[in-house]
């Protein structure tokens, strides 16, 4: 490849790299001041360029059109964002950390299966930007003038934002609400209008970014997902709330997928090729994952003060009361009866397997992020490595199927044991991402190492063996694990670690100056949760038969959040109600509506609203008032 | 020996010098009071005495070993307890167990995953709470209690580990007189009694004049005069740099 | 109150579970990604229906009439599996169709291997599904990505192009659409050079980049497997920065209307594809399913209604040709199973469960601001398989 050639590559990279920044300026923004994981900024970003896309149809044929189509789009998302803020989030600001997500995640199905009943399932190509329809020669090469205009936008609304943030009151309130809202609110400003209004500009932003991407792009509906993802990255490698952080991060993660599509397949001495194109799957995460480990607040974050949960602060843990043992133990025979009540080959014998899995997967996860503190967003990385662990010991191995499930534990524990080391190193948001990145290098590699994993098509013939292999002796023994593993991380949280746990939750600083080694704490912390996990895994693959890179998705570890603030964070049976309850609903709302996104979304949304500690802390409150 | 020798500490911030050439001795059973106007560096000291920041240069010798570059959670295992100038305690237990989880730590018990950590040595630990005043409170949630109280509940899990060397950062804000009176008073008692050296901060000067053995006083990150009440209260410096000159009276910072 | 809601949660599924099993219908269990790849699925699902009408208006298959129940796994392998267990389990269904992902395929192909259920994969793609993870309880219906790529082969050849380039999403279906077109392409023309490889993230290209990669590589020839959005941003940056420009193209499926009309007036003119030209195919067979369709949908047919409305077709004629549903009986049946399809005769070989269903190639074209393949041609995919011996190795014994 000639310099020329790279020259012209890294303007191609400046191009994405705009693109990129336009969709993550509005969740930096949003997230800075308000501390929400805005789940539903991909859904923004995917409804401007929809929007844009009707519009243009009228009225997009001259410049003026196109460019005031584009605007139109923006300002509508705009109003979408705002409306979504004071319908939806306003009412659950004082609940317990990252529970908006939970409401933000509910808005993101219904606005997927929008799009589709609206728009059609047809992708949407849109029109070429008049007038910049064309190349422009460089060096031989062509440069789309449309490209060329996005940089230059780019740079625009960076400097904008900067303007507005710098230049004007507004500007400063937000900047003062970043490092404190209270301290706004103290100031007698109206915080609710405020938040409104970074809402409103989070959601234009991304509604620009989505119609600016329109003449790249088809809209279509898988482009929400890849879109949150991506702003995810940005905004945490660049700096949480940090505008700057989030442009230089976009230009960083381009330029390296530019140029590793550049290299392309490289041949090495003794007959070794590296693709470098193929890096390009999960480069950001990589990126992501480097930054984090070197600079743990992003490349231009500042340190973050300790985050202060506006919820109400967590009840002491109670050990079972009489009526709860005499419930959990009536529910454990209910269901040993179950496959007599309901016939040994039902089909509630097969959904209740999957509850079980479910179950261990969300208790798992729980245990690191209620008594943890510690928010992962890629526990499906443990879960995929358990389940992975157990099929390559039965397949490639050929140790007997219970020695393989008996050893899964091993291959969450151990993805934990690497992980959790780099993990325990940083704290909150930054955390959870870098747990998310693990996730996605894990995906990636399985994806990729098709000898060992069968690539996407995954691994099948992971049967039990034939003495489990009924469902009814598979139900039972996945109940008893379940429920054995359940029973024993409560133990574990009553235990001197649990506290020691909870203790590095409440207070680092207390705990470090009573001797507790915090890092120390979180990282076994992260290898028990991660061997629970794979666990879950292995009995997941055993149960369905065959296991694919799906297993450790981003979906399924959204799932497992979802479970756990379902059923709400500060307790105990949360993970187990919020499991149960979400798979049956999803089961059932899958069944029985034919946009089951958006209904799975509306319900949801109904209990987020409805009770905003989860259903197991509703479900105190109503026992404490009767 | 000396308890705990602080030798030509320093440290600074980005340019900023928070703490300079600063020294001092603390032998055991006596109470020291470091005082100073906010910003003096007071906290910045706490926080390289128990392990928190890592000071630029100087030496902490406690027991003639130095201390410096160990985590906090190792100095703590050495004998050096700590109260925060923001009370930290955890919220999500009551006052006992908060006082169980010290205990625990103390005899190295923290990784048992089976037992119940509440069953844990509940005697010694309701003992504590009534050295401090605090044993009806015992089942109440930290997070709900008044803020005197946790400062108290804070000493009791200071003294858990039968600390060598207290270090306490305002311990009686946020208390009525008469409770900081009280408090300080048990503080003196358990120093004099377990022969514990308790270096503490205070803008409170009936309890510094009225608690403290010796005092030192810093003034933008440096000693500035060191020496009983008497001394410190009639040096010529101290009242120009901290009470302001001229003045006598108003002896609160 | 934990009781309670597990509780609530187990009654609900019993009384939904309390189906009375019924005699009369024949019932089919299809299972697919319907919200996911809705592109696809919603006109697989209209052939589909289409097919039981015209079957049951004529009075079913054996004296019964068909009905099918359609599951949604959310793009999950997991969650099929749980599918297919409810239908077998709950709905009584008497064998089970349906799968769009390869690993979902591939999950639901051993899973009627270990619980000895008939199973008709009807359009997952994977040569794995009749190859290394086939077994005796599973047919597949579409042509697999091998057979798709060897009938655009003579085209590839009678380019007589030197050097090539490869873009592909890097999974499973890129990686071995490639592989197939490297080693079918070198055995025919040993000379050639592949000077590009450029695998991309499904549905992240990073479209401008890529085509300047290629182009930087000076290919004379490209070889194309994206689809959906990303094929759509590839040729928009092609066309733009004039990528093809002299440049023959081969490419995997751009022929079908799910992925050449989003391109619009776009749509690139002269490059050899697999598709499928509704337009324009005038057999009987078609003319009668175009008919019926738009008549009822006042829409036309993509591929996915094609395939669909075969599956249905196909199984109607095994149920007839077996006399029953036992799957026994239906695997003897479906082995050497001939039927008539809106592409003319189809037979599902005995050696690999692979049915000769093909597809069309020809060129893309623009005509009337849209895309549309011209001087096509069916190929049967009966010429577009290994040897049996290949397919006996490749292939574990039942």
């Amino acid at each position: 490849m000639s310099a020329a050639g790279l020259l012209v590559q890294l303007l191609n990279g400046l191009a994405d790299a705009s693109s990129l920044f336009l969709l993550s300026a509005g969740l930096s923004l949003i997230f800075g001041v308000s501390r929400i994981v805005n789940f539903a900024h991909g859904s923004l970003y995917m409804l401007g360029a929809y929007v844009a896309y009707s519009i243009l149809e009228r009225i997009g044929g001259t410049p003026l059109g196109f460019w005031g189509s584009v605007l139109l789009a923006a300002l509508a998302v705009g109003a979408i964002g705002a409306m979504i803020e004071i319908v939806v989030l306003r009412r659950i600001y004082r609940t317990p950390e990252l529970f908006q997500l939970l409401a933000t995640f509910a808005v993101s199905l219904i606005v997927k299966d929008a799009v589709l009943a609206i728009w059609g399932i047809e992708d949407l190509l849109g029109p070429r930007a008049p007038g910049l329809a064309g190349a422009i020669s460089i060096l031989g090469r062509r440069l789309p003038q449309y490209d060329a205009m996005l940089i230059l936008i780019g740079v625009v609304v960076l400097a904008g934002l900067h303007l507005l943030l710098t230049r004007t009151r507004w500007g400063v309130l937000l900047r003062a609400a970043t490092q404190d809202r209270d301290m706004v609110g103290a100031l007698g400003v109206n915080q609710a209008l405020l938040m409104t209004s970074v809402f409103c500009l989070g959601a234009f932003l991304a509604g620009l970014g989505g119609a600016l991407q329109l003449p790249r792009e088809p809209a279509n509906a898988g482009i929400d997902i890849t879109a949150i993802g991506d702003a995810f990255v940005v905004v945490v490698v660049g700096g949480l709330g940090s505008i700057p952080g989030a442009f230089l991060a976009a230009v960083l993660i381009a330029e390296i997928k530019a140029l590793c599509i550049a290299l392309g397949t490289i041949a090495l001495p003794f007959g070794l090729t590296i693709a470098f194109p193929k890096f390009t799957l999960v480069a950001e995460f990589v990126v992501m994952a480097v930054v984090l480990v070197l600079r743990p607040w992003g490349l231009l974050g500042k340190p973050q003060a300790a985050a202060v949960s506006a919820g109400p602060p967590e009840t002491p843990l109670a050990p079972a009361g009489r009526a709860q043992k005499w419930l959990a133990s009536a529910v454990f025979v209910a269901l040993l009866l179950l496959p007599l009540l309901a016939g040994g080959n039902s089909y509630a014998i097969v959904l209740a397997i999957d509850i079980f899995v479910g179950v261990l997967f969300a208790t798992s996860l729980h245990f690191i992020m209620g008594p943890g503190g510690m928010h992962s967003f890629g526990h499906a990385a443990y879960f995929g490595l358990g389940a992975y662990a157990s099929a390559l010991l039965l397949k490639a191995a050929g140790l007997p199927m219970p020695v393989a499930l008996l050893l899964s534990p091993l291959g969450g524990g151990l993805g934990a044991l690497l992980f959790g080391w780099f993990c325990v190193r940083l704290s909150g948001v930054y955390l959870a991402m870098l747990t998310l990145a693990f996730g996605q290098i894990v995906w990636s590699i399985v994806l990729q190492w098709d000898d060992l994993t069968g690539g996407s098509n995954g691994i099948i013939g992971v049967w039990p063996s034939a003495w489990l292999a009924s469902k009814t002796t598979y139900f039972y023994l996945a109940l008893v694990v379940c429920a054995a593993c359940v029973l024993a991380i409560r133990r574990i949280l009553f235990s001197p670690f649990g506290f020691a746990l909870r203790a590095t939750r409440d207070s680092s600083l207390r705990s470090e100056a009573i001797g507790i080694d915090v890092r120390r704490i979180q990282w076994i912390a992260f290898i028990v949760a991660g061997a629970f996990c794979g666990l879950a895994g292995g009995l997941f693959a055993f149960s369905k038969g065959s296991i694919s890179p799906e297993t450790i998705s981003v979906s399924r570890s959204i799932d497992g959040l979802v479970m756990v603030l379902l059923g709400g964070v500060q307790s105990l049976a949360g993970p187990v109600i919020g499991a149960a309850s979400f798979l049956v609903l999803q089961d059932q709302v899958a069944r029985d509506f034919e946009y089951w996104r958006a209904a799975l979304g509306v319900l949801i949304l109904i209990l987020v609203l409805a009770f905003p500690g989860g259903l197991v802390g509703a479900l105190r409150f109503r026992l404490r008032r009767a | 020996m000396t308890l705990l020798l602080v030798e030509n500490l320093a440290k600074g911030f980005g340019g900023v010098c928070a703490v300079d050439n600063v020294s001092f001795r603390l032998e055991a059973g006596e109470l020291l009071a470091m005082i100073g106007p906010n910003g003096a560096g007071k906290s910045t000291c706490f926080n390289m005495v128990n392990g928190q920041l890592r000071p630029d240069a100087g030496r902490v010798l406690l027991d003639g070993k130095n201390i410096v570059g160990l985590p906090p959670h190792d100095i703590w295992r050495m004998g050096v307890g700590r109260t925060f100038q923001i009370a930290a305690t955890f919220g999500s237990m009551t006052a006992v167990e908060n006082v169980q989880m010290a205990l625990i730590s103390r005899e190295g018990l923290l990784y048992r995953m089976w037992r119940r950590a509440d069953r844990h040595a509940r005697e010694e630990a309701m003992s504590l709470l009534e050295r401090v005043g605090m044993a009806d409170q015992a089942e109440r949630p930290c997070g709900i209690l008044a803020y005197g109280d946790v400062k108290r509940i804070e000493l009791a899990i200071a003294l858990a580990n039968r600390p060598k060397v207290l270090l306490m950062d305002e311990p009686t804000a946020g208390m009525a007189p008469k409770e900081r009176i009280a408090l300080m008073a048990l503080t003196r008692d358990l120093a004099h009694e377990n022969g514990i050296g308790v270096l503490f901060t205070e803008h409170s000067m009936d309890v510094v004049f009225g608690y403290a053995d010796k005092l030192i006083v810093l003034a933008r990150g440096k000693m500035i005069a060191e020496g009983d009440r008497d001394s410190v209260r009639d040096n010529p410096r101290v009242r120009e740099v901290y009470f302001g000159a001229g003045k006598t009276a108003g002896l609160h910072a | 109150m934990r009781a309670s809601i597990l509780g609530a949660a187990f009654l609900a599924a019993f009384a939904l579970g309390a189906h009375a099993q019924t005699q009369g219908p024949i019932r089919i269990g299809e299972i697919n990604s319907y919200k996911a790849q809705a592109a696809f699925l919603e006109p697989y699902r209209k052939g589909m229906d289409l097919a039981v009408q015209e079957i049951n208006a004529a009075g079913g298959v054996n004296g019964r009439k068909l009905e099918v129940v359609t599951r949604d796994d959310g793009g999950n392998p997991g969650d099929a599996v749980r599918n297919a267990e409810e239908l077998l389990s709950r709905e009584k269904v008497d064998f089970l169709v349906g799968g769009f992902l390869s690993n979902i395929g591939v999950a639901l192909t051993d899973f009627a291997k270990q619980n000895k259920v008939f199973f008709l994969a009807s359009e997952p793609l994977t040569n794995k599904i009749v190859w290394d993870g086939g077994n005796r309880y599973t047919f597949r219906l579409r042509p697999s990505t091998y057979m798709q790529v060897k009938m655009l082969i003579p085209e590839a050849v009678a380019a007589k192009k030197k050097r090539w380039a490869l873009v592909y999403p890097n999974y499973e279906y890129g990686q071995s659409a490639v592989a197939t077109f490297k080693e079918l392409l070198k055995a025919r023309q040993p000379d050639v050079e592949f000077v590009s490889d450029q695998a991309t993230p499904l549905g992240k290209i990073d479209a401008g980049v890529v085509t300047q990669a290629i182009s930087d590589a000076k290919p004379d020839a490209i070889f194309n497997v994206l689809f959906g959005a990303d094929l759509a941003k590839f040729v928009r940056e092609g066309e733009t920065r004039d990528l093809f420009k002299d440049k023959t193209v081969v490419s995997l499926l751009t022929g079908e209307p799910e992925y050449i009309d989003p391109l619009k007036a776009e749509a690139p003119v002269g490059w050899y594809v697999t598709g499928y030209p509704w337009y324009a195919i005038k057999t009987p067979e078609h003319d009668k399913f175009l008919a019926a369709y738009q008549k009822q949908y006042n829409d036309y047919p993509r591929i996915g209604s094609i395939v669909g409305y075969t599956a249905i077709q196909a199984v109607a004629a095994g149920v007839k040709k077996a006399g029953s549903t036992d799957t026994n009986a239906m695997i003897n049946a479906f082995e050497g199973l001939e039927f008539m399809s809106p592409f003319g005769k189809v037979m599902f070989r005995k050696q690999d469960h692979q049915s000769t269903l093909g597809a069309y190639v020809g060129k893309t074209a623009v005509k009337d601001g849209k895309g549309v393949m011209v001087d096509f041609s069916y190929k049967d995919g009966s010429d577009f398989q290994p040897t049996d011996e290949e397919v006996k190795k490749l292939r574990p014994a039942d």
